[in-house]
């Protein structure tokens, strides 16, 4: 009888902490495709939804946030074809595809929201504090990410897919010379100094560098005086950790930390800690 | 039998050095010829989806995982308990008590069966993984070779000073064959501890790779270099103390299921007396770990921010709230253990009044440690929470609220041990009254420096936030040890009350069921995100893993491999409890008389 109850009691607790991890959010990471090499010019559009389809959840990394954890819009499991026509009927949608014809409409707003995010924002996905005016999505046609307009339009035409209209992107031509990386993420290398990774990561277009003057982020001119390695490193990995007077929280892309090479991250704080004013 | 046992590790041993010859000879020979083992060491050869075969009827890595699982967990069992045997009989010799002899003689009796088992999975892990993964163990051969080789010279050394210790327990019982006996296990200790470190160099070497070229992964340094890769000691500390605390909570098990199938009184005193000892060794062993794995995962963040974040902050975030639990049950369980130990002795009532405070701190403490900082929610919850965060619950998310948290658990959980250790003792010293009142100072001011140490790392920068918690460890440690050594010389020729060993509910033995369950589901789960920290990396940012299973599984798909896992390990070990009373039961002879009462015990 005790061996009867120790069993019980055993493979009842054991149930109970198997019930907690498939009641909690489930996650997954994809496992690693081989690369096919694609060669423009010889991709139909069956080959572009595809495409869409692996950098949506690879170098798009849309899935960092478009998942059910709430951070934006569940787009893989929406009804897409219902939620798109919704958005581009909402009044406050002033957007490239208002007017136009449905598969064209749903191109135009899905290559608008990767290009200005902030043009419509769905309600309750804003930044906080803009009232739904300005988006947390960083431009994807932009570093970090910075898919090319074939890659993008690889990506639309997999939503449109998913939305059940026919994609109509257009086909990239054979002279076009920028089709989608052949590389995995994983076996790029890491840059070769502190200005490579600076380029690589695309500092210099929200951050005064380089006279780039761009005026979305602190300048980072002189930062070695202003600010310690320590901290330095903290506002790349953590941003939000202490905003900068002046600039508002959830500018600067989280990922970094994830992106970044070691080696890159301790080059690029090398880098800046000797910039002059 | 003996014979049969002593066999399956020089099997294994025959195995491994024909492993590792050819290997070894090819160093030899380039020695010889002058060659530069940097230059001429082949280059790692970076495997593709075609190199790994599949069995059909299960996953490659469901497989391998299980393997090793069990291995590991059998291993941790076999290790912790020659450690804690050598201290109990030590124990003995000092007080020249004979339960403790006993004691750690039949802690020894259990494991026994084990090690047999160990070894068995230990050797299906490695076939399976040669089968199964070639590419990543021939690499990790030319990183290792060697040292393979030792490792399983240690396992043959291991063997045979386990079975000389274990069968000459009573032919080295007295006087300096005692003495003897005593460094045998020291002995055996020390292979035992060497061949853990050894494994867990293969291990943190995959997360860590040291001595080897980033890029082309060729051998560049020895294997010394290789061996000590930044986790390497972080581990070490970690899995020896889990390990003690493992093999304290399965003994512990042990006894309360004797405790609970026997009927005579004295017996059941006797295995009460196991139940509390065990107790006590998983809290010593349990006490510590946290900090060790605090340690382990800053070690892990300063190696890799991309592997520290993606456990932290990324796709196994969410474990972290299981583990919560996990650890929770695990220090609930051992508190209500010690809680139902005050009826042992006749002044433990005093302390019943204080069970409830106490209760209400470790909940609390448990309630904060599982709170999430982000919540999973839909567009029209995040609408009307106005976020993805709680504006009251999300601050108890970060790590200063849990770290206040946990360390509080760990002060009152020790209050609960000193509170039973306290219930059969009246101090007789002068100075007890002061001392009583310097110990309630003592954990009165920890409590509020931890407390103040937590609020400070809110207000403070990240960087500082993880300095804050270092005086939050210190604090808890130091109420430990202070508190412990002013008891110690407090009630050093105190006036002892008797303790009715058995004289403990049923249901407290049911505590004692859940910690070897919890810390095995436990263990599985801390194995898996070690594991699933390298992402698809056999070798992280070396070795490519380009095998089709090469993903993050989900929680859900994990826990369902980690319950079975741990019902296969439970299976196991009720199979090895069984052996081991099966040793010690004879069959009477047809006709005589009835058992005597040691005969009615074994049966």
């Amino acid at each position: 009888m005790t061996f009867v109850k120790f069993v019980l009691f055993s493979v009842g607790l054991m149930l109970a902490v198997t019930w907690l991890t498939n009641v909690l959010p489930q996650m997954q990471s994809n496992p690693p495709e081989d690369e096919v090499p694609i060669v423009a010019g010889e991709i139909d559009m069956l080959g572009m939804i595809v495409l869409g389809e692996k950098l949506f959840s690879g170098k798009g990394t849309c899935t960092l946030c478009h998942n059910s954890l709430g951070r934006a819009p569940d787009l893989l499991a929406l009804d897409l074809n219902a939620t798109f026509k919704e958005r581009l009927a909402d009044d406050h949608y002033e957007g490239e595809g208002k007017g136009l014809e449905i598969g064209e409409a749903f191109a135009a707003y899905i290559l608008e929201s990767m290009t200005d995010p902030s043009a419509y924002v769905v309600p309750g996905f804003g930044k906080k504090g803009s009232k739904d005016t300005v988006s947390p999505m960083p431009k994807i046609s932009g570093p970090p990410i910075s898919l090319s307009d074939i890659e993008m339009n690889a990506v639309t035409a997999f939503l449109q897919d998913l939305g059940g209209v026919d994609p109509t992107v257009d086909l990239p031509s054979a002279d076009e010379d920028v089709l989608a990386d052949d590389e995995d993420e994983d076996t790029a290398e890491p840059a070769e100094s502190g200005e490579d990774a600076i380029d690589k990561y695309g500092c210099s277009a929200c951050h005064d560098l380089n006279d780039s003057e761009s005026e979305i982020g602190p300048k980072l001119n002189g930062i070695g005086k202003r600010m310690t390695r320590e901290q330095l490193r903290i506002a790349i990995l953590d941003p939000n950790d202490t905003i900068a007077e002046g600039f508002d929280e959830d500018m600067m892309p989280a990922e970094f930390g994830e992106e970044m090479f070691v080696i890159e991250l301790e080059m690029i704080i090398d880098h800046l800690m000797e910039l002059e004013e | 039998m003996i014979k049969a046992r002593l066999l399956i590790p020089f099997l294994f041993l025959l195995i491994a050095i024909s492993v590792s010859l050819p290997d070894s000879i090819a160093i030899a020979d380039e020695a010889v010829a002058g060659a530069s083992a940097e230059i001429s060491a082949p280059l790692m050869v970076q495997p593709t989806r075609a190199d790994y075969p599949s069995i059909g009827f299960i996953s490659s890595r469901n497989l391998a995982w299980g393997l090793a699982q069990m291995h590991l967990l059998l291993a941790a069992f076999v290790l912790a308990v020659p450690l804690f045997v050598l201290c109990i009989e030590f124990a003995g010799v000092l007080t020249k008590d004979d339960r403790y002899d006993d004691m750690a003689h039949e802690f020894m009796k259990i494991s026994m069966s084990a090690y047999s088992l160990t070894a068995l999975a230990g050797g299906a892990l490695t076939l399976a993984l040669f089968v199964l993964y070639p590419h990543l163990m021939a690499y990790l051969m030319q990183v290792f070779n060697g040292q393979m080789l030792w490792y399983a010279l240690l396992f043959g050394l291991e063997s045979v000073c386990l079975y000389t210790y274990y069968y000459s327990w009573d032919a080295m019982r007295w006087g300096r064959r005692k003495w003897f006996h005593l460094c045998l296990s020291l002995l055996l200790n020390t292979i035992g501890l060497s061949l853990m470190y050894v494994a867990n160099a293969w291990a943190s070497f995959m997360m860590s790779p040291a001595g080897v070229d980033m890029a082309t992964g060729a051998v560049t340094g020895g294997i010394w270099e290789a061996t000590r890769n930044p986790l390497w000691n972080p581990i070490n500390l970690h899995r020896f103390l889990a390990n003690i605390a493992y093999g304290g909570a399965i003994v512990g098990a042990y006894a309360a299921y004797r405790f609970l199938s026997e009927k005579k009184a004295e017996i059941k005193a006797h295995y009460d007396w196991m139940g509390y000892t065990s107790n006590v060794i998983a809290v010593i062993g349990f006490l510590p770990l946290p900090f060790a794995g605090y340690w382990l995962m800053a070690e892990i963040y300063a190696y890799s921010q991309q592997m520290g974040i993606t456990a932290m902050g990324g796709i196994l975030a969410w474990l972290f709230i299981i583990q919560a639990v996990l650890i929770g049950t695990i220090l609930l369980a051992v508190n209500y253990y010690l809680w139902c130990g005050l009826g042992r002795t006749d002044r433990g009532e005093q302390y019943y009044k204080y069970v409830k405070y106490i209760a209400v701190v470790l909940l609390a403490g448990f309630l904060v440690w599982l709170t999430p900082h982000s919540l999973v929610l839909s567009a029209e919850e995040v609408l009307t929470l106005g976020g993805t965060t709680h504006s009251i619950l999300g601050p108890l998310g970060i790590m200063p609220a849990k770290n206040t948290a946990v360390n509080l658990m760990l002060v009152f959980t020790f209050l609960s041990f000193q509170m039973f250790y306290r219930s059969n003792q009246i101090a007789t010293v002068s100075w007890a009254k002061s001392g009583q009142s310097v110990i309630v100072a003592l954990y009165v001011v920890g409590c509020l420096n931890i407390i103040g140490a937590g609020i400070y790392g809110y207000i403070t920068p990240t960087v500082y936030k993880v300095g804050a918690s270092v005086p939050q460890v210190v604090t808890t440690l130091s109420i430990i040890i202070f508190a412990a050594t002013i008891d110690y010389f407090m009630l050093k020729g105190s006036k002892k009350t008797e303790v009715h060993w058995g004289r403990m509910p049923d249901r407290s033995q049911y505590a004692l069921f859940v910690l070897p369950i919890a810390f095995t589901w436990l263990m599985c789960l801390m194995g898996y995100i070690r594991s699933s920290l390298r992402g698809p990396w056999h070798v992280y940012t070396v070795m490519k893993d380009k095998s089709p299973e090469a993903f993050i599984p989900t929680m859900g798909d994990a826990g369902i491999v980690i319950t079975v896992i741990t019902l296969m390990f439970m299976a196991v070990i009720v199979f090895v409890f069984w052996l081991s009373q099966l040793g010690a039961t004879k069959q009477l002879k047809p006709g005589s008389k009835m058992p005597s009462p040691d005969q009615e015990n074994a049966l």
